[in-house]
């Protein structure tokens, strides 16, 4: 029986759910000293005087520096940034100095006994601010706040004018998805130890090769001196792919120290100096007609993107929202450019969705916004514009995009199946007339991403070596399987989906194949995990190295059979002639062969049954799927609640539908919370009031409703099992829902937008005013 | 300043010295070396310290050591049976996919079995309410209530199951 589509539950949980995993602050060196960051109070200012005397002089304080004692100043993978802020501040949190001491104690004791003066400077918060005449510049060297633009090209202005001339209506709108926070639950951490002959650093990132290539080129030392593991993660979500200080702080002191030198993140740190995502400001005009068909769009973005991009992901994000501003809708003329804007706050970089969720916004709430204008049905609405299925690939008007494959009306069919949309609207009218009742509202969001990251060329633009993925099998003597993968699954569940796809072609127990990752010294050169990418591409790099290491398998045992390797099948882990189980050779025997050469035959050479592919898929992949919203609304408080959420994804090929069905909901979850709780927040003077888990809403269970889950299924031609990936849909699909639910539900008061997040006081203003008029 | 406290971890009792202002959590990570209570935040919002002290469920990030002088606590690694059983929340978690990265997931373990002392066959609105002092990033909490669901429904401690 095929594992593929089966519902495996874990290899990794028996030590998750122990206490034995292993998280970089659970790994112990003997020796081992802490360090912490003296961060800047101000957003904008120059340093006057940092008085490092009295950290100093603390027992048990080991060393305490400023950028002045580093020799290579510059941080790597940032924009105009050094390792520790160098003569001026620009935004709350920047590390200005460095502490190490014996114990997180002490280590905290010394960085309150940093004196830093400061002058402080005019400073700019909003795009808005940043791009007035006269603003005060966040870099000077620069000349302007604008550090990267994509204008609009002069051939889609003209095509999208001609198209907006034609069209019988137009309509514009505004919105910001405003800056949220990735949370993981284990913030930054690293240990470092630089002994005589290699440094070895542990850490929680998304990408230990990627890391390790970089710390080897900044630090001048050589790869094979240089390894990088990632033990277990506590979720990345985007926010563990960049370069941040102190993963080249530590090794740079451990060495200076010569001991294992460790820094964990606050939580309160996390939220001031770890990359946060979106804050894109969006102005749209749509050109219709009254049938409520797309004539055109204008797309420009003004991306916040903090005081220090993070290169290149943050000037990225808003070209994936400008590849994937069409949706799934057939959209003849598109004009589309963006402008990247540096602010005095925490850097901006990848956040799951990493630039998509703000493309799904902006045409989820366009197609609802011509629904609103023509009294057309949003379900009418989208199934009128959507791309025909038999159109694919479909190359989108303004780019080099090509979709690879996609049913939407099946999923939309679906979507209103389960929903039971004809009986839903009927409940809506009864309770919207009914004032004993909460409000209800009904939201749509048929949306399309952009994922498994890429074929050749898609992240070398990013940064990154390659765009493959690897994936190395190796059987052992004993003819149980070791894969090693350069993906770097951080909650995933990559090691149970490897383990299945090879299952299925190796013929083998899943129980008797153990996946390793994360170790540059161990497995082969990989990119990581982030863009819904890897069971698409480690997945297939899977595939392929099992099904060689399987051809070899066979080989040996129609030797030992004496039989033709054409002739033999793998039947529960014992080769044999089709058809004949009478005469067996156990995986176990073949496994021994594989290393004797005394058992091959003459032609196979011994180390045959071991094979590593790097897959290199031929497209990007556009899963999709259908979500919708229902809420309910308080009419005294303005409290939203998220009633129903019926999804309908289509990933292509599922491999474990357990897991996808987890890395759904909790993506939902992500995307609802942007639309109703969370929003990082600085006041004018670029202090932020958003730097707990008490002030930052991150949902807790009490807070959000379950997924009532559905699929359609439609391959992508990309690899040979079909997966799109699913790692990031939920949160791409489900936050314009959630927000068209609400304007619903609010239609009857004349709301056409809303902001998020959509706290109780907003609505409950709008509600206030409405009865007031 | 030290102070000596005398603290029962999953049943075994030390004696230790400690500065007054050392953290449980730490204590327990870093003195027992019991790494499998996680820190996820600064201000007790978030739960990944959740232990049970004389049974309770309690954050040990708001508890001092000194406080716990005296006192019985439990951690995640005192769950499974000598004989390598798990609990029945730790067999729920698993078998429901109550997991993804595993680092809120201790926590949440202990509380739940909190919320299932108090309550042996919780609603799922109670569970939600139960497990609102901790936070998961990853899994949304509908696989989490499951779990919890799958405990209150299989009390029994479950064999060891095939390790990873």
């Amino acid at each position: 029986m095929s594992m593929v589509g089966t519902r495996v539950i874990r290899k990794e949980d028996p030590n998750l759910i122990t206490g034995r995993g292993l998280f970089t602050d659970d790994v112990s060196i003997m020796g081992t000293t802490i360090m912490a960051f003296v961060r800047s109070t101000e957003a904008h200012a120059d340093i006057v005087s940092v008085d490092l005397a009295e950290a100093r002089a603390l027992p048990g304080v080991l060393v305490v520096i400023t950028v002045d004692d580093l020799e290579t100043q510059e941080l790597p993978g940032a924009f105009m940034r050094t390792v520790l802020a160098k003569d001026r501040v620009r935004f709350v949190g920047e590390p200005i100095a460095v502490v190490v001491a014996e114990d997180r104690y002490i280590a905290a004791d010394a960085v309150e006994l940093v004196q830093v003066t400061y002058r402080p400077l005019p400073l700019v918060i909003t795009p808005v601010e940043a791009l007035a005449v006269g603003a005060p510049l966040v870099q000077e060297a620069l000349g302007t706040n604008v550090c990267f633009e994509v204008p609009w090209p002069q051939e889609q202005i003209d095509q999208v004018d001609r198209a907006f001339e034609a069209a019988p209506r137009q309509a514009s709108t505004t919105f910001h998805s405003q800056r949220v926070h990735p949370v993981p639950m284990e913030p930054s951490a690293i240990l470092a130890d630089w002994g005589p002959d290699k440094l070895t650093v542990w850490a929680s990132t998304q990408m230990p090769h990627g890391l390790r290539n970089c710390l080897s080129s900044f630090l001048g030392v050589p790869q094979h001196q240089c390894r990088v593991i990632q033990p277990d993660v506590g979720g990345g979500f985007g926010a563990k792919v960049q370069q941040y200080p102190e993963l080249f702080l530590a090794p740079i002191l451990s060495k200076r120290l010569g001991r294992p030198v460790k820094y964990v993140q606050t939580r309160t740190e996390c939220f001031a100096i770890m990359c946060s995502g979106r804050d894109q400001h969006h102005e749209i005009d749509v050109a219709f007609d009254d049938d409520g068909h797309i004539l055109g769009l204008r797309s420009l973005i003004h991306a916040d993107l903090g005081a220090y991009p993070d290169l290149p992901n943050s000037f990225g994000m808003p070209t994936l929202t400008n590849w994937m501003s069409s949706g799934c809708y057939k959209i003849p003329a598109i004009v589309a450019g963006y402008k990247c804007v540096l602010t005095n706050k925490t850097p901006q970089s990848a956040y799951r969705g990493a630039g998509r969720p703000e493309a799904s916004f902006l045409a989820e709430r366009v197609v609802d916004l011509i629904a609103d204008e023509t009294g057309i049905d949003p379900a009418e609405v989208r199934l009128r514009n959507f791309i025909p299925t038999d159109e694919f690939p479909y190359k989108v008007p303004h780019a080099e995009v090509y979709y690879d494959s996609g049913n939407y009306p099946l999923s939309l069919h679906e979507a209103l199946r389960l929903c039971d949309y004809e009986n839903l609207k009927v409940e809506r009218d009864r309770r919207n007339a009914d004032a004993s009742e909460k409000l209800m509202g009904i939201g749509f969001s048929t949306w399309v991403e952009i994922a498994a990251f890429g074929p050749r060329g898609a992240l070398e633009g990013f940064g990154h070596i390659g765009s493959y993925e690897s994936a190395q099998v190796k059987i052992q003597p004993d003819g149980t399987a070791i894969i090693a993968t350069g993906a770097s699954p951080h909650g995933q569940g990559t090691h149970t989906t490897l383990a299945m796809i090879a299952a299925d072609e190796l013929h083998m127990s899943i129980d008797n194949i153990t996946v390793r990752s994360g170790d540059t010294d161990t497995t082969p050169q990989g990119v990581g995990t982030m863009g819904s990418r890897t069971a698409a591409i480690a997945g297939e790099a899977t595939k392929q190295a099992s099904i060689k290491v399987f051809q070899n398998a066979c080989k040996i045992a129609a030797h030992m059979l004496e039989a033709n390797p054409d002739d033999l099948e793998c039947v529960d882990g014992l080769f044999q002639v089709k058809g004949v189980p009478s005469k067996t050779i156990p995986w176990s025997q073949v496994g021994w062969a594989g290393l004797s050469p005394t058992l091959l035959p003459d032609d196979i050479p011994a180390g045959c049954l071991e094979s590593t592919v790097f897959a290199e898929p031929t497209g990007f992949t556009y899963p999709a799927g259908a979500y919708v919203c229902v809420v309910g609304i308080d009419r005294d408080t303005g409290h939203v609640e998220v009633e129903k959420f019926y999804s309908v994804d289509d990933c292509g090929t599922v491999i474990n539908p357990l897991l996808a069905e987890g890395q759904v909901q909790g993506g939902i979850i992500q995307g609802i919370a942007q639309a109703l709780f969370e929003e990082m927040v600085w006041d004018s003077a670029g202090q932020p009031l958003t730097t707990t888990l008490m002030d930052y809403l991150a949902p807790a269970a009490s807070d959000v409703p379950s997924i009532i889950d559905g699929r359609t299924n439609t391959p992508t031609p990309h690899n040979s099992l079909g997966a799109k990936g699913i790692g990031e849909s939920g949160t791409i699909g489900s936050t314009p829902a959630v927000v068209n639910a609400v304007v619903n539900a609010l239609a009857q008061y004349g709301v056409k937008n809303i902001a998020m997040p959509i706290s109780p006081q907003r609505v409950w203003r709008i509600l206030n005013q409405a009865q007031g008029a | 300043m030290q102070r000596e406290v005398t603290i029962s971890v999953n049943g075994a009792t030390r004696t230790d010295t400690v500065e007054p202002r050392l953290l449980l959590v730490h204590y327990l990570r870093e003195q027992r070396r019991l790494t499998g209570t996680h820190i996820g935040c600064d201000t007790s919002n978030c739960g990944a310290c959740t232990v049970l002290i004389d049974g309770l469920s309690a954050k040990s990030c708001t508890v001092l050591a000194v406080q716990a002088d005296g006192h019985e606590v439990s951690t995640i690694e005192g769950l499974a049976g000598s004989d390598g059983s798990f609990h029945p929340v730790q067999e729920g978690f698993r078998q429901c996919h109550g997991l993804q990265c595993g680092y809120c997931t201790p926590g949440m373990i202990m509380a739940s079995v909190g919320i299932l002392a108090d309550n042996p066959h919780p609603s799922e609105s109670e569970i939600r309410m139960g497990l609102e002092g901790n936070i998961c990033r990853c899994t949304g909490y509908q696989k989490i209530v499951e779990a919890v669901q799958w405990a209150a429904a299989h009390p029994q401690p479950q064999p060891a199951g095939q390790g990873g």
